[in-house]
């Protein structure tokens, strides 16, 4: 005999299933580690991308993903000798992963940018610095985003 | 006509390190979403931005989708001289927006 529980489980969950199957592409996945490997090795190329020196701060839960706060600082003396040349931020789940590049010189006197982005769902936010001896350096961190952007195109 | 916003403290030291926001007022349409007759809504976002102190650039940024509507950029430059701030963004379809602050080197 079914009991109302497991009834209700059980449509629940044909419904969900059905209905991510309607939105959902089934490589989604796939795509979009691709995507973001794509973006990240255009900016970086064959260089090696250390963790350090790179300082990232999002809030840790986002209720708005349609608008984060970032701020992401760099160690670094920014002297003509050795300075940060660009940050550029990167976002794991969104379809088009990445958010911004931001060209610096020594003449900004503190390697630290503050923006917004988009972030479509719970994932990973990854910045990395460029700096002036050509070496790569990052920091990524985890965040969980309650309400995703460009959720309504069935893209996520 | 595009509306944009900084903000740029009227004086500062000489050397001092002085913090610049900016905000432009734009959509920043994706392009990836649609329309309830499923037609997608064509991309239309800022690009680019460009800060140049007394005609030099200290600062550029290049845009992407992935930024929020109304996008907001901020940042550090050392104070040198007393002079001119300009600001100019552009992005899809001929957009084009510029802003100028004055500032004092004591």
């Amino acid at each position: 005999m079914t009991t109302r529980r497991q009834f209700l489980a059980l449509a629940c969950g044909t419904l969900a299933a059905g209905e991510l199957r309607a939105q959902l592409d089934p490589n989604i996945q796939a795509k979009r580690k691709a995507a973001l490997e794509a973006a990240i090795s255009k900016v970086v190329g064959d260089a090696p991308v250390r963790p350090g020196k790179v300082k990232l701060d999002v809030p840790p839960l986002i209720d708005n993903g349609n608008t984060v706060p970032i701020t992401v600082t760099v160690e670094s003396p920014m002297t003509e000798a050795s300075y940060v040349k660009a940050i550029h931020l990167f976002t794991e789940k969104n379809p088009q992963p990445y958010v911004l590049t931001a060209h610096l010189g020594p003449r900004a006197g503190r390697a630290t940018v503050s923006t917004r982005a988009r972030i479509a769902d719970t994932g990973r936010v990854i910045a990395i610095a460029e700096l002036s001896d050509g070496s790569f350096w990052s920091d990524a961190v985890s965040v969980v985003v309650t309400l995703s952007a460009c959720l309504e195109d069935g893209l996520i | 006509m595009a509306r944009v916003a900084v903000t740029v403290p009227p004086s500062a030291k000489r050397g001092e390190i002085i913090e610049i926001k900016t905000l432009a007022q734009h959509e920043m349409e994706t392009g990836f979403r649609r329309t309830q007759t499923g037609e997608l809504v064509p991309r239309d976002i800022i690009t680019g931005f460009v800060c140049r102190y007394n005609g030099v650039e200290v600062f550029r940024a290049e845009l992407h989708q992935a930024m929020a509507a109304n996008p907001l950029i901020a940042f550090t430059t050392v104070a040198a001289e007393s002079g001119t701030l300009e600001f100019t963004w552009t992005g899809d379809h001929g957009y084009l927006a510029n802003q100028k602050a004055e500032i004092k080197v004591v």
